[in-house]
């Protein structure tokens, strides 16, 4: 944000930079298909054993035979109407097969960032609090650890220690909550390594001021020092890199589907890739990369009300 | 906690004492700001860095000698061996078909590091031209850079893998050109960000000044700046590569069913977790330490 400007402004400005940064990325998807070799028509018929008359037929209704802008200029008009296109090999409007997934991702991907965000600050203040001594190094090597290891393989430790072992969590499958606490711990762990490393430095920082002193000096106690005098400055950051890390979050919810067997995007996506499915596929990306720019656009605007300093004017204006 | 008393002596020359005696020394470092900033130890002689560096080279060294160990290859099975604890099954144990899990494991860093290899190249590739242009030219350039870099991270890297998968298909090299692809637009960034403040320095405009090129103030003078850097960086995105790749290999989306990469292997591995945890453990375990070792030198190095 720019210094002095107003909120309306900003808001503004970025919803413009948002849909610009989406029309390069709906672009791209569409010359992603255009480089993909093959005819799709003869993909589609391949195995019924269609004749050349019959894939020319489809060639043409599916519009094909049309020069480039044509079909872009028609595939944008029908974003715009939210049309997707139709799945290659279920034969149904794409938009309807990615609704009916999204609910059990978007589930995953919020209690994800819950665990994430709760362990990355838990872990962050106590190495804060502690810096220098053991309790530091325990928390910044936890969180290391987060950072370094494969959502996949922290996963199936999760499944062996809580389901194996000792049969508290099922390991499998989507349902109740309790299907969904070991997919967001592992998902939360490795978002965590990042949060807690942020938080860390940042309250390090805002120990040092002498508000803290002084509110120290005040006698309030030190959880109360800690919520409203440490923890309110240091939010925006964390706020930014929690969206920043979204899209980070999103890959992880896939790779967690896949090692936990739940329903959601992320199988739809490995499904399409190995049929080759290209409208799913394209359907996805568009929807993911929709999703994370409504995320980071809310961050921003989230980050611009919890700083005031990003959003009061200048005295005198 | 540490002392740092040639800090704190500094502290006391810079403050104008003349003769920073001993008492006025100690009683400095009790000022807490003197004793947060460590002075970095070289990396060899700090243990963690040591054994991360340990760690990188036996990897590599196992992926290099591991033909001449085995030359019978990763498939070599025997049934009458299958599922042996490490120990009765050789060093890390046998898997269900019987097939030794260490040679498969140093086999499988052969392929896990050379597709990381691959990818890094292609991330710097693409990242250093485009973030050195942007960075250093500045102007119109570096709008139109940056907006395709936004573009290109609006995509989340993991469904810019698999669009990049959907057109070249499954396998080892689409995982490594997939991942690239992801990698390239952070690393473009960095290198732009890097780039820019280097340009702000006064010895750029003294290089302006006397009238060198745009090109030559690029390459001869901002990109050695920077490349310490950027190595930094590109240590810590080979962890990254490796983490995807492994991921999307674990998904099925690359190595075919059988292939001893890493991921791949993990994936096997998961359906004898009861009988034979070993199996997932070993390269799930290795997969760990490797991004941990890459993720701790770039962290140390960037201290330097």
């Amino acid at each position: 944000m720019l210094a002095g400007e107003p909120m309306l402004g900003y808001v503004g400005r970025r919803l413009l930079e948002a849909a610009l940064v989406l029309w390069l990325a709906i672009t791209l998807a569409f010359v992603a298909m255009q480089l993909t070799p093959g005819d799709p028509a003869e993909t589609l018929l391949a195995a019924s054993g269609a004749s050349p008359e019959e894939i020319d037929r489809l060639r043409a209704d599916m519009g094909l035979d049309d020069p480039v802008p044509v079909q872009y200029i028609r595939y944008l008009t029908g974003l715009f109407r939210g049309d997707l296109g139709i799945s290659w090999l279920q034969r149904r409007p794409v938009l309807s097969m990615i609704l009916e997934q999204l609910p059990a991702t978007a589930e995953l991907a919020v209690a994800g960032i819950w665990m994430g965000t709760l362990l990355g600050i838990f872990l962050g203040l106590l190495a804060a609090i502690y810096r220098g001594t053991w309790v530091d190094s325990l928390a910044t090597t936890l969180s290391v650890l987060g950072l370094s290891t494969p959502v996949f393989w922290s996963g199936i430790l999760m499944i062996l220690l809580f389901s194996v072992h000792l049969r508290w969590f099922p390991s499998s499958g989507r349902g109740d909550l309790r299907h969904l606490v070991l997919p967001a711990l592992t998902l939360g762990f490795s978002l965590s390594g990042s949060i807690a490393r942020l938080v860390r430095t940042q309250v390090v920082e805002v120990f040092r001021m002498p508000y803290i002193l002084a509110a120290q000096a005040r006698g309030i106690p030190l959880w109360r020092v800690l919520l409203m005098h440490v923890l309110r400055p240091a939010a925006g950051p964390i706020v930014a890199l929690i969206a920043l890390q979204f899209g980070f979050l999103l890959g992880g919810a896939v790779v967690t589907e896949s090692v936990f067997a739940r329903q959601g995007l992320g199988r739809l996506a490995v499904q399409a890739i190995l049929w080759r499915d290209l409208p799913l596929i394209r359907g996805i990306v568009i929807t993911g990369a929709i999703i994370y720019l409504l995320v980071s656009l809310l961050a921003d605007f989230l980050h611009a009300w919890l700083d005031p300093r990003l959003r009061e004017r200048p005295a005198g204006q | 906690m540490r002392v740092y008393f040639a800090d704190a002596k500094r502290y006391l020359e810079r403050q104008g004492q003349e003769q920073p005696t001993l008492m006025r020394t100690m009683r400095i470092l009790e000022i807490p700001q003197l004793q947060a900033r460590p002075l970095p130890r070289p990396l060899l002689r700090q243990p963690v860095a040591v054994l991360a560096i340990l760690w990188l080279t036996g990897v590599i060294v196992g992926a290099a000698v591991i033909p001449y160990l085995a030359p019978e290859g990763p498939q070599a099975m025997d049934l009458s061996r299958a599922m042996l604890p490490p120990g009765r099954g050789g060093l890390l144990g046998t898997d269900f078909m019987g097939r030794d899990i260490f040679v498969r494991l140093l086999w499988g860093g052969r392929l896990t590091l050379w597709m990381g290899i691959r990818a890094l190249a292609l991330a710097v590739g693409l990242g250093l031209p485009l973030g050195l242009a942007a960075g250093s030219l500045g102007g119109r350039v570096d709008a139109i850079v940056m907006r395709l870099i936004d573009a290109w991270l609006a995509f989340p890297s993991l469904l810019l893998a698999l669009t990049v998968l959907a057109i070249l298909g499954r396998g080892l090299s689409s995982v490594a050109i997939a991942v690239g692809l992801a990698a390239a637009a952070p690393y473009a960034r960095i290198v732009r960000a890097t780039a820019r403040e280097i340009r702000a320095q006064p010895y750029i405009e003294a290089a302006i000044a006397v009238g060198a090129s745009p090109l030559r103030i690029a390459l001869r003078h901002i990109l050695p700046n920077a490349a310490p850097a950027l190595a930094t960086f590109a240590a810590i995105q080979l962890g990254w590569v490796l983490l995807h790749g492994a991921g999307l290999n674990y998904m099925g989306l690359g190595a075919p069913p059988g292939t001893p990469e890493w991921g791949a292997m993990l994936a096997e591995g998961r359906d004898y977790l009861r009988a034979a945890p070993w199996v997932a453990a070993v390269p799930g375990l290795a997969l760990t330490f490797t991004v941990l070792a890459a993720n701790i030198l770039g962290d140390r190095l960037g201290r330097e």
